[in-house]
């Protein structure tokens, strides 16, 4: 079986708004106001062929974002293209692009009243590129019952079935919507080392939204950050990462080397100082800390994120 | 696990390079692959195939097709030529200006080396890291 070429997506200046106030004036006349904004001018380009981390705060607007590519909702304006490199085409109501698509959303979208395995052929049926082998490996690999409903299953051992549809349907476009809800650590794991060895046996498209930040970090090429509607910033995890480090060790020595950087957190116990810093250390700074006895350490994707969203933050 | 400041495929490169110093990856000997790699350690398998492919390109690693990565003959050999330049520079450097810093004498610091009985004090445990 030969492999779809992965999909890419691209978002210019969407903007989705949900739900209508109106309200009549004195005079007839109708008003009528958007409810709330989910998306407020969002561009970013998803590469096709990489593992991206959508991550943002409650309500930033990630889910619709996810649910524009899917074909579940669509943009109040702006445009939203979705496809193989160079043959991006509108998702809504378009058959070739939403049957290559694979949305788990964290409601699942099963059979919940019937055998998981109804839901298992209900998904085989819908995506050709559907893997029952894997499918069967993974539930066993997960101890997800067959013979179960889904609404008898627990929370944990739903999101593991919908883990398994996201990586059995093999889509050019796999979106996971915080899948990892309600699994235990092991689980977790257990679904991230699955997830990395089918991709890198089946290269495709994966979009994955997390809280647990640090959890996955590393298993990202590309990040994406929303917030408030808006895309704060799309860039290589690489990239990301060469944002910010941290200087740990004596306070005079650590203010020294530190000068001339935009200090962006500093924590202090007794004479032991550790700040985080904007942006890469370049050689001197890393000679005069090995020289002083000063470590210098990463910063966590997850302390990014947090400073970079901060509603007090300085980055605004 | 690789949570320096440097890039991850930069940790990658320095962790096997250190195992290929320290003979604990024989020359001609197979290292994992891209995938095992990712999955070991979970991480993006392109992050480590960016860090193979430096290493292949530094010649510390070669590839036979179809079968995988090796340690290239030589590696650490040359390796090795290497790290013992930047042992001065950037180990017994800033070792002996410690030591000025410190008023300690030459004399203090050769007798030291040499111990007493004009050997050499066996390497402390801690002597081989920051390879």
């Amino acid at each position: 079986m030969t492999t779809p070429a992965p999909f890419g997506a691209r978002l210019d200046d969407v903007v989705v708004h949900f739900g209508k106030r109106r309200t009549f004036n004195a005079d007839g006349t109708m008003l009528t106001a958007d409810a709330s904004t989910a998306l407020d001018g969002a561009s970013v380009t998803f590469r096709p062929g990489v593992i991206t981390g959508v991550l943002g705060r409650n309500g930033a607007g990630k889910t619709t974002m996810l649910s524009l590519l899917a074909a579940f909702t669509r943009p109040t304006s702006g445009t939203v293209v979705v496809g193989p490199e160079g043959h991006e085409e509108d998702p809504w109501e378009n058959p070739w692009i939403t049957s290559s698509t694979q949305l788990v959303r964290e409601s699942g979208d099963m059979l919940n009243d019937e055998k998981v395995s109804s839901t298992l052929k209900y998904y085989a049926d819908l995506r050709p590129g559907w893997d029952a082998t894997t499918a069967e490996r993974l539930l066993d690999v997960f101890e997800v019952d067959v013979r179960k409903k889904p609404a008898a299953l627990s929370r944990g051992k739903r999101s593991a079935l919908g883990a398994t549809i996201g990586l059995a349907s093999r889509a050019p476009l796999t979106i996971l919507d915080e899948v990892y809800l309600g699994m235990d650590a092991p689980t977790r794991y257990a679904f991230y080392d699955e997830l990395l060895a089918d991709y890198a046996e089946h290269p495709r498209t994966i979009l994955l939204s997390s809280h647990l930040v640090e959890e996955v970090e590393r298993i990202f090429e590309d990040v994406v950050v929303i917030d408030r509607g808006r895309v704060l910033l799309a860039e290589s995890a690489e990239e990301m990462q060469a944002r910010g480090f941290s200087l740990t060790g004596p306070a005079a020595a650590v203010d020294r080397i530190a000068n001339g950087r935009r200090v962006l957190h500093r924590q202090q116990l007794g004479g032991t100082v550790q700040v985080t810093l904007e942006g890469a250390p370049d050689d001197d700074e890393r000679a005069a800390a090995r020289d002083a006895g000063v470590e210098v350490g990463a910063v966590p994707v997850q302390d990014l994120f947090v400073r970079l969203t901060d509603p007090k933050g300085a980055s605004r | 696990m690789f949570d320096g400041p440097e890039p991850i495929y930069v940790q990658i490169t320095q962790m096997i390079r250190a195992q290929v110093l320290a003979g604990e990856l024989a020359e001609e000997e197979q290292v994992m692959s891209t995938t095992q790699f990712a999955t070991t350690f979970r991480i993006n398998p392109a992050t480590a195939a960016k860090a193979f492919a430096g290493l292949v390109e530094e010649g510390v690693l070669y590839k036979r097709r179809g079968v995988g990565m090796f340690v290239a003959p030589g590696a650490r050999e040359r390796l090795l030529g290497e790290h013992r330049q930047r042992y001065f520079e950037e180990v017994l450097g800033p070792a002996l200006a410690q030591a000025d810093l410190l008023d300690i004498s030459t004399e203090d610091v050769v007798a030291y080396v040499l111990g007493n009985n004009g050997h050499r004090k066996p390497g402390s445990p801690d002597s081989s890291e920051e390879s």
